[in-house]
């Protein structure tokens, strides 16, 4: 799987090196773009010393946490929520009838390298941000964990994302808002919204376990919603229990797969 | 080869009459569908538009699993060894294509070689020999979506023969070629046949091909099998000298009554 992954994307690669100004510019603008993020933080800093009780290198390091997750599950899985545009062109059908998994084959689609252009963005904040926090190494080891959990968890939001255009083929909409919504949600402290909505995306779709609760330990900063401790560890949990489900998601929904009448 | 058992595909088909009013309906594309293939035949496979052809051949292929009846195809039940068939299978659908449309013609017969895991030299070889008997050579570099139909078709058709299937299906293949064309594609498949015993099921409203390559023929109908024999069979339906159009015509047109 892995090995197909890389050849795959090998190619496409290649194909999309007889453009290489294209291929920069892109780059150049996906890091631009995704910048504009840091610049509405900074703004936000300037008229205020703390957001939601948060930092500013705290508050960077939760962005960029959030966002290097984010953006390596998109680099290599975001396209599997493109299934509905798939499913009409009728290349679904075509990759159907090769010898590997519509989702490997879906998630390296035209792969390229202007997809980095976020990621690269997201580790540049967090390598600033993280000199400035004196994290103590009894609580640094958190930080490649949460991150890898993230990416589990983006992952499976858009494979959710995916599984439900199985059923909604007119709909892609819904699912793009939920992936894309949620990466928004995680790029600050979630003690800047309400109660209820922490409350949600802690035990129902467990975006809090991104960069939230695991920050939270990283950071040694009490929980403003005052919920269990132990929930700083339960990153790993939340990404096995999201992931399994998205997973069983996918498999029904590619059970109901109908195809096109033409 | 091929084993189709009282195979059966319904769509349900939710549509909106009011604003919150939704009304359901079935559609039955194929229902009670049962034939065999064996290995090394060629069958044609007629119907009317919405017959149920597309719907059969999705079927065969693991695409579209059966809401009742199995299937059984080079010994494997498509829907639940879909990727260990596709090994075995080569599909063309003559109105889409399967390769890529952005990449040229050359980089996609590359990933399909990764995808079946095919070795490198075999693949050379069979390249060479497809693009050669096909006359693919000069668009190696063209990206498919400036190919012309036809030429694009031998392309596909060149992509489901690289992992040296036992069994073609084809959609339509000879869908909107010209006279030349369709005269070169029916050459090859009545070629690949008998040289390479492949067996072959292709779809088609041209009944040129009919005459021309298939032994047997199968006609379905409002989604179920209509007639299942050899092609002078299917003429001796109908008064001596008609033609085959008229043949197939009064077929076609006695499921209606
Ligand atoms: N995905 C689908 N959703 C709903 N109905 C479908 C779907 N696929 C096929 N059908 C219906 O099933 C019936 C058979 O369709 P199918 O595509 O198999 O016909 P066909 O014999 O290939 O026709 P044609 O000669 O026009 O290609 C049609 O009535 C069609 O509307
Ligand atoms: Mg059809």
């Amino acid at each position: 799987m892995v090995r197909t992954y890389t050849l795959l994307a090998w190619t496409w690669l290649r194909a999309g090196a007889q453009y290489p100004l294209s291929m920069a510019l892109l780059t150049i603008g996906t890091f631009v773009v995704s910048a504009l993020d840091l610049i509405a933080i900074w703004i936000i800093f300037e008229h205020t010393g703390t957001l939601g009780g948060f930092t500013l290198p705290e508050v960077m390091f939760l962005y960029g946490t959030a966002m290097v997750s984010f953006s390596l599950a998109d680099l290599l899985f975001g396209n599997v929520d493109k299934l509905s545009a798939h499913v009409r062109a009728g290349t679904f059908d075509s990759m159907l009838i090769r010898p590997v998994s519509p989702f490997v084959q879906m998630a390296v689609d035209r792969f390229a390298v202007q997809r980095l252009g976020k990621l690269v963005q997201a580790v540049v904040v967090l390598v600033i941000a993280l000199p400035q926090l004196d994290v103590p190494s009894s609580r640094v080891w958190m930080v490649p964990v949460m991150v890898f959990c993230g990416t589990v968890i983006f992952t499976a939001v858009f494979t959710l994302g995916g599984a439900l255009q199985f059923l909604l083929t007119d709909a892609p909409e819904v699912a793009n808002a939920f992936t894309y919504g949620g990466s928004a949600l995680t790029q600050y402290p979630l003690s800047v919204y309400g109660t209820d909505l922490v409350r949600g995306v802690t035990f129902v779709l467990p975006l809090a376990f991104v960069n939230w609760q695991p920050g939270l330990f990283v950071l040694g900063h009490e929980d403003p919603f005052g919920l269990p401790y132990w929930l700083r560890f339960a990153a790993p949990l939340a990404a096995l229990l999201l992931g399994a489900i998205s997973a069983l998601a996918w498999r029904a929904g590619l059970r109901r797969y109908r195809s096109t009448g033409s | 080869m091929i084993e189709v058992h009282q195979a059966g595909r319904s769509f349900t088909i939710s549509r909106r009459t009011g604003l919150l009013r939704r009304e359901r309906r079935v559609v039955h594309a194929v229902r009670d569908l049962s034939f065999t293939v064996e290995a090394g035949e060629f069958v044609g496979y007629l119907g009317p538009n919405g017959a149920g052809k597309s719907t059969t051949i999705k079927m065969l292929t693991g695409i579209l699993a059966p809401t009742s009846g199995h299937i059984q195809v080079a010994g494997l039940d498509p829907t639940k060894h879909r990727t260990a068939l596709a090994r075995r299978i080569g599909v063309v659908f003559g109105q889409r294509t399967t390769l890529w449309w952005d990449l040229p013609l050359r980089d996609s017969f590359e990933l399909i070689r990764h995808l079946y895991k095919v070795d490198r030299v075999k693949h050379r070889e069979r390249l060479d020999q497809l693009t050669e008997v096909l006359g693919l050579g000069e668009f190696m570099r063209t990206p498919v979506r400036q190919l012309s139909l036809g030429q694009r078709m031998r392309g596909d058709i060149t992509a489901a023969l690289l992992h040296d299937p036992a069994v073609l299906v084809l959609d339509e293949p000879t869908i909107g070629l010209d006279v030349v064309s369709k005269a070169a594609m029916r050459g090859f498949l009545r070629d690949l046949n008998a040289e390479q015993g492949t067996t072959v099921l292709l779809t088609t409203h041209d009944l040129g091909d009919i005459e021309r390559l298939c032994r047997r023929v199968m006609v379905i109908d409002h989604g179920r099998l209509t007639f299942d024999g050899t092609v002078d069979a299917l003429r001796a339906t109908a008064p001596e000298e008609s033609s085959i159009e008229d043949v197939v015509t009064r077929l076609y047109t006695a499921a209606e009554k």
